[in-house]
C-alpha cells in the first residue's frame, strides 16, 4: 500500500545502473543451470504435467485434503490453527509466542510471513524476530525488502553486502573481505548463537502432506534444518494451496521444485517433520493454516491456476521485464510474472494502483509458461486479469476507454476503416517528409521520446489491391 | 486451392509493403491469392489489454469475413497467434456456441506466413536473391504460440547470396508487447536498447523478423541511435529478387 504502480517504480529502478548489472548476472546465471539440469531429464515435460496434475487435484479438493491434513497433523501431536487473513494469523502467532514466554524468535526463510508480515506484527508486540536464511538475513540487515522469491537479496552484490555486514551486524569480524565464504562464514557465527540461544522458530513450508499430516521444507543452507530441530517450540504458517494429497505426490514436486528453482538436481536440505515427538526436537508444533484470498482466487476459473505455484522463482529468472526492473517495481513480496497475477488476486485486481497496474507489467512473451514446472499459464491469467481491471472500472472515463471505443467503433464497419486509413496517409503526407516521424503529440510522445515512428506510406495496402488487382 | 490474404489493419495501413510482397512470392509460386476486403482486425489490441466485450464483434467479424477460404495467409505471427488461440476463447467468454463454431471453422485454416510456405506448400527455397548480412528475431508469439521454430530461417537460409547471422539471446522478448510499449515506455525502451545492441554485434545490415510490431519498436531505436542497420519483414526479403 501507498506504493507506486508499476510503470513509476519500474523507472527508478531501471535508473539503477548497478542493480541492472546486479540483476543481470543473477538472473543470466540462474537461467543457464537451470536450463543445464532441466535438459538433462528427458521426461521433463512428463514431470510437468503430472505436477501440473498433482496441484490441480489437490485445489479441486482442497477442503477434504485440508481436513486430512488437520486430522493428521492433529494425531502427531501438533495443534492445527485456521487463519481467514493476514490480521487473525498474525494474532495467532503472536498469542503463541507470547504463551511461551519468548521475546525473540528465530525464522525460516518464508513467503508467507513476508506476504502477512508477521515480522512487523511481532515487532509492534515486543518479540524480535531474526531472520536466518542467508538472504534474508541481508535483507533483514538492510532494513530493506526481498526482491525475489527464492534469492531475496539478489539486487545486493557481495562488496554491498560486505559493508552492510560490517556497518549493521555488531559481531562481524574485522577485515572482512567481499570472499563469499569470508561473509557466509560470517553470517555462520553471527547466526549460530541465534539458533543456540532461540526457543521459538517460526518457519513457512514448501510442501504440507495431508495423507500423512506432513511438512516439508526444502532449502540450500542447513539453517532452516537448525529452526526446525532446535527450539522448544515450532510455528509453521502455511498457505492452504501448500497441501498436496499424498505422499507419493512428493516424488514429483521434489524432482521439479530444485531443478527449476537453484538449477540444481537435489537441494542440500530437506526436512520432513510429523506433529512432534518425544525427546526429539521441538516440544510443542503448532499449523497456522493460511487463507488471506486465496480462496477467492480459487473461485476465478482461471485466475485459479496461480493456486498451483511451489515458489521455484523460474518465471521470475526468464522474465525480461524482471531482469530490467528487479523485484521491488512489483510492490509486493511476490514479484515477476507469477507475482503480477498472484498479488492482483490476492488483494483484489482493483485493490490500489499497484495491483490495478501488474497485470500489465507484462509484454505477454510468454518465456514464463514456457519454464514454469506446474504449467501455469501466465499469459493467458494475466489478459484474463486485465479485463477484470478494465470491466471494474468501466464506469470510470479515460483517455483508454473512448480510444478502445472509437477504435472498435472504426473496425466494426470496412468502410469506417478504409476513410481513417485515407485520413491518415493524407495528413501524415502533408505533415511528415521524411520516412520516419521523430515527434509526436501525446500519448503517442511515449513512443517517441526514445524511438523513431514510421511515417504512413501513402497507400494503404486495400487501395494497392483494388488499383492492381480489381477492374475499375 | 483459395488461398485469403489477412493483411492485419497495421500492416494494411503502416506496412502495406509487406502484404505486397506476401502476395508477389505467392503468385510467383503459382498461386492464386484473393483479397477478402471486408476484412478489418483481428481484435488483438482489445482482447490483450483487457477490452474483451469490445473484442467479441470484431472475433465475429472476423470469422464471416474469412469463411468459406482454403488457406488463410498472413505477415504477422502475432495477428495469427490471437485468431489461432485467442478467437475460441473469446468466443467462449461470450457463451456463444454460433460464434465458437463458426471460430472453430476459420480459425484452424489461418497460418503465418512462413508457416504457411514451408507445412502447407512444402516450400523452402522461393527463389529469392538478397546479397546482405541478415539477422533473424524469432518473435514471441511467432516462437512460443505458434511454435513456427526454423521455419523462417529455413526460408532465409535458402535465399541466394543471404548470410545469416546469429542473434545472441535471440528468444529474449525485445519489449515491444502492443500497450505495453505505451504503457510501460520505460520498461520496454530498456529491453529494446538491449535487443538493437545485440543485432548491432552481429555486423548485419538488416535485422528480420516476421512481426513488423516488435520490427517497429527494435527499428525506431536503432534508427534513433543513428544505427545503418535497416529492420525488413521476412516476406519482402523472400520477395526480392522474385520478378527478375
Amino acid at each position: 500500500m501507498g506504493m507506486p504502480a508499476f510503470p513509476e517504480a519500474a523507472r527508478t529502478a531501471l535508473a539503477d545502473g548497478q542493480l541492472r548489472a546486479n540483476l543481470r548476472t543473477a538472473t543470466g546465471t540462474i537461467r543457464a543451470k537451470r536450463a543445464a539440469v532441466v535438459a538433462e531429464r528427458a521426461d521433463w515435460e512428463q514431470l510437468r504435467e503430472a505436477g501440473r496434475a498433482i496441484k490441480d487435484q489437490a485445489l479441486h479438493d482442497l477442503d477434504t485434503h485440508l481436513l486430512r491434513l488437520e486430522e493428521q497433523v492433529t494425531a502427531a501431536g501438533g495443534v492445527v490453527h485456521w487463519a481467514r487473513d493476514a490480521a487473525e494469523a498474525n494474532r495467532i502467532v503472536v498469542g503463541l509466542v507470547r504463551a511461551a514466554a519468548a521475546d525473540e524468535v528465530v525464522k525460516v526463510k518464508s513467503m508467507a510471513t513476508q506476504e502477512i508480515e508477521l515480522n512487523e506484527a511481532l515487532a509492534a508486540a515486543g518479540i524480535t524476530a531474526h531472520e536466518t536464511d542467508l538472504a534474508e538475513l541481508i535483507v533483514q540487515l538492510g532494513h530493506d525488502r526481498p526482491s525475489h522469491i527464492l534469492v531475496p537479496a539478489i539486487h545486493r552484490n557481495r562488496s554491498q553486502i560486505r559493508d552492510l555486514f560490517q556497518r549493521e551486524m555488531p559481531d562481524a569480524p574485522p577485515g572482512l573481505t567481499d570472499d563469499p565464504v569470508a561473509l557466509a562464514g560470517a553470517a555462520r557465527e553471527h547466526l549460530r548463537r541465534k539458533f543456540l540461544a532461540a526457543r521459538v522458530a517460526i518457519s513457512g513450508a514448501n510442501f504440507a502432506v495431508a495423507e500423512t499430516g506432513s511438512l516439508v521444507v526444502v532449502e540450500s543452507e542447513g539453517n532452516g534444518r537448525m529452526c526446525l530441530t532446535l527450539p522448544e517450540v515450532l510455528i509453521s504458517v502455511v498457505g492452504i494451496e501448500k497441501v498436496i494429497p499424498t505422499w507419493q505426490d512428493l516424488e514429483v514436486m521434489l524432482q521439479l521444485l530444485p531443478r527449476s528453482a537453484t538449477g540444481e538436481r537435489m537441494n542440500p536440505y530437506t526436512t520432513i517433520w510429523r506433529g512432534t515427538t518425544p525427546g526429539d526436537g521441538p516440544r510443542e508444533f503448532h499449523l497456522v493454516l493460511l487463507d488471506n484470498g486465496r480462496t477467492a482466487a480459487l473461485a476465478d476459473e482461471i485466475g485459479r491456476d496461480a493456486l498451483r505455484c511451489i515458489r521455484c522463482s523460474a518465471c521470475l529468472n526468464v522474465c525480461p521485464v524482471y531482469e530490467r526492473t528487479g523485484g521491488h517495481a512489483y510492490g509486493s513480496v511476490y514479484p515477476g510474472p507469477i507475482g503480477a497475477i498472484l498479488t492482483p488476486q490476492l488483494r483484489g485486481v482493483d485493490a490500489d494502483p499497484v495491483a490495478k497496474s501488474l497485470p500489465y507489467a507484462s509484454t505477454l512473451c510468454g518465456a514464463c509458461y514456457e519454464v514454469c514446472p506446474v504449467m501455469i499459464d501466465i499469459p493467458k491469467a494475466l489478459v484474463h486479469l486485465r479485463a477484470k481491471v478494465v470491466d471494474a472500472n468501466r464506469a470510470n472515463p479515460s483517455p483508454e476507454r473512448t480510444a478502445m471505443k472509437v477504435a472498435a467503433w472504426i473496425f466494426a464497419r470496412t468502410r469506417r476503416l478504409e476513410l481513417l486509413q485515407r485520413l491518415t496517409a493524407r495528413v501524415a503526407s502533408l505533415l511528415f517528409r521524411k520516412p520516419t516521424i521523430t515527434r509526436l503529440p501525446p500519448p503517442l510522445s511515449r513512443w517517441t521520446e526514445t524511438r523513431d515512428a514510421p511515417t504512413p506510406p501513402p497507400e494503404p495496402f486495400r487501395d494497392w489491391w483494388s488499383r492492381t488487382r480489381e477492374e475499375p | 486451392m483459395r488461398i485469403g490474404l489477412f493483411v492485419t489493419c497495421f500492416n494494411d495501413t503502416l506496412f502495406p509493403a509487406s502484404a505486397r510482397a506476401v502476395v508477389r512470392v505467392l503468385e510467383r509460386l503459382g498461386h492464386e491469392v484473393v483479397f477478402p476486403r471486408s476484412q478489418t482486425c483481428c481484435g488483438q489490441l482489445h482482447f490483450n489489454t483487457g477490452y474483451q466485450r469490445e473484442c467479441v464483434p470484431l472475433v465475429a467479424k472476423f470469422a464471416a469475413d474469412f469463411a468459406d477460404l482454403d488457406h488463410v495467409v498472413s505477415p504477422s505471427a502475432s495477428c495469427v497467434a490471437m485468431v489461432r488461440e485467442h478467437h475460441p476463447r473469446v468466443a467462449e467468454v461470450a457463451r456463444d456456441p454460433g460464434l465458437a463454431r463458426a471460430v472453430a471453422e476459420t480459425a484452424p485454416r489461418v497460418r503465418e506466413f512462413t508457416e504457411f510456405l514451408v507445412d502447407v506448400l512444402g516450400v523452402t527455397d522461393v527463389g529469392a536473391t538478397f546479397a546482405h548480412r541478415v539477422t533473424y528475431h524469432p518473435t514471441c508469439h511467432g516462437l512460443r504460440v505458434l511454435g513456427l521454430a526454423d521455419r523462417p530461417t529455413a526460408l532465409l537460409r535458402a535465399v541466394r547470396g543471404l548470410r545469416l547471422l546469429d542473434l545472441p539471446e535471440a528468444t529474449q522478448c525485445c519489449g515491444f508487447g502492443g500497450t505495453f510499449a505505451l504503457k510501460n515506455a520505460d520498461t520496454s525502451v530498456a529491453m529494446g536498447a538491449d535487443k538493437a545492441r545485440h543485432v548491432v554485434d552481429t555486423g548485419a545490415e538488416v535485422l528480420a523478423a516476421v512481426d513488423n510490431s516488435c520490427l517497429m519498436h527494435v527499428g525506431g531505436l536503432l534508427s534513433r541511435n543513428r544505427s545503418a542497420v535497416r529492420v525488413m519483414h521476412v516476406a519482402e526479403i523472400l520477395a526480392n529478387g522474385a520478378d527478375a
